[in-house]
């Protein structure tokens, strides 16, 4: 079970207020992501969570009883570090059996498991390796195994990714998915990568500033975001801002059309603009558009095969049914 | 991570040093302020009663004095010349390339763990003595007259004498200094067309000052209060009696409390000016 | 800087190096060899390098004269004891600031380095004066008390630098792994840390072993270490060449070794940090 509710918590470092009042609940077994800007607070609030750092007000509840006052150890979470914080003086073996050696379990038992989560992470030929003896995607799944032996609640992960380069990250994501289809454990993740939001969580928590600004599900935040920050947040590349007149027509300060909403030609269309810039990645394009009288740049997303080149004057016609229109404070008009 | 508890914690486990230093630094220091304002001669009367700022005139006022601040500073300045210069060229000798790197830099560095008593005393005799000693020899085999250094160049020889116990100390703290330069650095200066010098002048010279002004710092603090290899070597005679010396037979040769204790206040405060500098940079350091 | 070389140059620098090298260790070199001369062979004219019948007699002499034995024995329960009773007090201090840190942290480092710069001959008298008093003086106890006072500040910075660099997320990851704060420090810390203690340690032994202004005048014969020893030999025995050089090989050779070792050491902890 793990299923983990904050009541009107708050966070102050000296007179300075991180978190404002917050409630969010989640739900066991679902995979939720905190992601926003650097300095967000999503971290604090992980930390909050594992009980590394004292909430200034409110409460915590994991599976309904208070776990406020009750130090990390004891709330039966496990987390994965950004710098995976292994013990370097340990073997692989013995980092992930530190925490059941501390939870004074007998050793058929501890050994039993670690051999389970070794197998389960590929380690196996590792175990009797140092941390410094392997590569940052190895260590990677030692934090995991030294997580999953303690078999808790929940898992924690601070941005676990962000120290793995490209390839690496992609394939680590899908392990982290596929051990979470597996454990069906509730999970909270962290992290600045919307990418890595949208394709792993069941429910994406967008927060700026500690104050939440959208919970969901990807699809959700991506159809309906709740105002203009989650709207440039989510979706890659971002969503195109339009103020003014042509806002004014459809009744909103802003209106927001994501690049793969609009439809481009070269002859005929709603705007038109001059190409500037064109990212070719093969199976779609991308065209930034200026000239447009609408904004500096007009981003869109064309077929691969769509061949315009630098200085072409071409044609953009909007999707009518996607066009997303906000007020100016940044809410949405439903 | 600090919770109210743990605050105590610390400052109970810190409080048994900070307390020894404390009275290491007070109680010495009280007393030596309070014997500076007194005539006191253990051997001869004992304490004679307060004089106000007496020592303190009669001490600058002695004949010994300004030879004494111009030995000092004479030493200072030379071994932290030759130091410095040598030890920057050393430096950068150490770190190219070459065979037996790590056998050069244990020969080079020996030298500091030499105890000071035993390399004032392999100098004094083996090397310096007139007669038998190496470097008459050498002198001799040039047909050179030898050099009775401990007298005719005393200071010279202490300079030299302590020079070489710092030199490894230099060359090793700008060695490291030099290792964390950027060879980026230094490739970009080479595509932008800087000859070898220029490169030195304009790269490696701002890259080692901060290393430079450490090493002066705090070989100066050290290098002010020398005192074995003028114990062994000369004794203070032969104009090498420097400040530290001064006070020293002051205060336990000729019993002179009162005077060498207001000797000592002088050198407390000197040593401190040059210490403000030293702390100043360490502080800066502490933040980053 | 390293960079890749043409051999031409490696071995010019080579060259240079060894000799520069070899200059700078010649004192200590002659000093070795000399021990093993006669004294007649020891300022023969021209000087004999490696051309002369090598005896151990000068040792035997030396010991048998000054008892060489009783001042090693002192300054190795000088050192060591000032050393070990440093970094007993000084762990628990480096720790709190090192993983507590509060605002005066850094005030209270930067005194302790001030307390390091004292000049000792400020305070000769007043130290001589509470020696007498305690009757301490010519003790061991109380240089051992003394150079480690001395040595403390240097201790603790070396620490401080040395737990600073334990990254805190290992510790809270001890701490979601259940460990208590004893078990931490056991099984976490103190592994991690024990590196930096022995260096540290190993270069206050070297320290203390070298000092030579409370130990000459703190001492006379029962408490006198080995640089009271060789000071003893200024004269008139220090025209005695080959006897001097075995006396002052036998102080500086356990150091000589021992320094090897420390030398990346010496570094951080003569700079307090400064430079790494």
């Amino acid at each position: 079970m793990g299923r983990i509710q904050l009541k009107s918590v708050t966070k102050s470092f000296g007179d300075v207020q991180v978190i404002p009042p917050l409630d969010l609940t989640i739900e066991d077994g679902e995979f939720t992501v905190f992601v926003g800007p650097s300095g967000c607070g999503k971290s604090t609030l992980l930390r909050l969570i594992a009980g590394l750092e004292d909430i200034t007000t409110g409460s915590i509840d994991i599976d309904g009883s208070d776990a406020t006052d009750v130090p990390p150890a004891k709330r039966g979470l496990a987390m994965v570090f950004q710098s995976y914080a292994l013990y370097p003086h340990m073997t692989v073996r013995k980092n992930i059996a530190f925490p059941l050696r501390m939870a004074k379990l007998d050793q058929a038992e501890i050994d039993r498991r670690v051999e389970g989560a070794a197998s389960v992470l590929n380690l196996t030929d590792y175990l009797d390796r140092r941390p410094g003896q392997l590569s940052g995607g190895q260590r990677q799944r030692v934090a995991i195994g030294r997580a999953i032996v303690r078999e808790p609640a929940a898992f924690l992960f601070d941005e676990p990714l962000s120290n793995l380069d490209a390839a690496l990250r992609v394939g680590m994501r899908l392990e982290i998915s596929e051990l979470h289809e597996r454990l069906a454990t509730t999970m909270i993740y962290v992290t600045h990568d919307q990418v890595e939001a949208m394709t792993m969580a069941d429910k994406i928590v967008v927060l700026q500033a500690g104050v939440i600004e959208q919970v969901g599900s990807p699809l959700e935040l991506y159809r309906t975001p709740r105002n203009l920050f989650v709207a440039g947040f989510i979706g890659s590349p971002k969503m195109n801002f339009i103020e003014g007149e042509e806002a004014a027509k459809h009744g909103a300060h802003t209106i927001g059309i994501r690049p793969e909403h609009i439809a481009v030609s070269d002859s005929e269309g709603t705007w038109s603009g001059v190409v500037g810039v064109s990212e070719h990645l093969g199976s779609d394009t991308f065209f930034h558009i200026h000239e447009t009288g609408l904004a500096d740049t007009i981003t869109v997303r064309a077929d691969g095969e769509v061949g315009f080149r630098h200085g072409d004057r071409i044609h953009l016609t909007p999707r009518a049914d996607v066009i997303h229109r906000f007020v100016a404070q940044g809410l949405r008009i439903e | 991570m600090a919770t109210q508890h743990s605050r105590s914690v610390a400052r109970l486990m810190m409080a048994p040093a900070v307390v020894l230093l404390l009275g290491w630094m007070l109680v010495p220091l009280t007393m030596t302020l309070y014997f500076s304002f007194k005539k006191y001669l253990p051997l001869r009367g004992g304490d004679l009663g307060w004089v106000g700022f007496d020592n303190y005139v009669r001490f600058v006022s002695s004949s010994s004095f300004w030879p004494a601040v111009q030995a000092t500073l004479v030493i200072v300045g030379g071994v932290l010349v030759i130091t410095v210069v040598l030890g920057i060229l050393l430096a950068m000798l150490l770190d190219q390339p070459m065979w037996g790197q790590g056998v050069v830099r244990i020969l080079v560095i020996a030298p500091f763990f030499v105890m000071p008593t035993v390399s004032a005393l392999v100098w004094k005799n083996m090397f310096m003595d007139p007669v038998n000693g190496l470097l008459a020899h050498l002198w001799r085999f040039f047909g050179a007259e030898p050099i009775s250094w401990l007298s005719e160049a005393s200071m010279t020889s202490i300079i030299m004498i302590v020079s070489w116990q710092w030199l490894p100390f230099a060359t090793l703290i700008l060695l490291t200094a030099i290792q964390s330069l950027d060879s980026e650095q230094l490739e970009a200066a080479e595509m932008d067309g800087a000859p070898v010098l220029k490169r030195f002048y304009h790269i490696v010279l701002p890259h080692l000052s901060r290393a430079i002004t450490i090493v002066i710092l705090i070989q100066t603090i050290f290098l002010l209060s020398i005192f074995a290899e003028i114990f062994v070597t000369t004794g203070g005679a032969f104009g090498t009696r420097t400040l530290t010396y001064l006070i020293f037979q002051r205060v336990l040769e000729s019993q002179n409390v009162g005077l060498g204790s207001a000797g000592g206040v002088y050198a407390i405060i000197l040593a401190n000016i040059v210490a403000i500098f030293l702390m100043r940079i360490v502080g800066k350091n502490l933040d980053a | 800087m390293a960079r890749a070389v043409t051999p031409r140059r490696k071995s010019l620098n080579t060259a240079l190096a060894w000799a520069v090298g070899l200059l700078i260790f010649f004192p200590i070199l002659w000093t070795i060899l000399t021990s093993f001369k006669t004294e007649a062979q020891a300022i023969a004219s021209p000087p004999l390098f490696l051309n002369f019948n090598w005896t151990l007699e000068n040792y035997a002499i030396v010991q048998e004269r000054s008892d060489y034995m009783r001042f090693l024995w002192n300054s190795v329960i000088i050192a060591g004891g000032s050393t070990i009773l440093g970094v007993i007090i000084a762990v628990p201090a480096a720790w709190a600031m090192a993983f507590v840190p509060s605002k005066r942290t850094k005030d209270i480092l930067l005194w302790m380095l001030s307390t390091k710069m004292l000049p000792a001959v400020g305070v000769l008298y007043p130290i001589y004066l509470l020696f007498i008093r305690l009757g301490l003086l010519d003790t061991r106890g109380g240089l051992v008390v003394v150079l480690m006072l001395i040595n403390l500040p240097i201790i603790v910075w070396m620490l401080y630098t040395y737990f600073r660099e334990i990254p805190g997320e290992i510790l809270e990851a001890a701490r979601m792994d259940g460990a208590t704060l004893k078990e931490e420090i056991l099984y976490v810390l103190t592994p991690m840390a024990i590196p930096g203690i022995a260096s540290t340690v190993l270069l206050n032994f070297i320290l203390a072993w070298n000092e030579a202004f409370w130990t000459l005048n703190l001492t006379a014969v029962d408490a006198a270490p080995l640089t009271a020893f060789i000071a003893s030999y200024s004269s008139p025995e220090g025209l005695f060449f080959a006897k001097l050089s075995a006396a002052s090989t036998m102080a500086i050779a356990p150091i000589l070794i021992l320094g090897w070792f420390s030398q990346k050491q010496l570094v951080r902890g003569l700079t307090f940090g400064a430079v790494k």
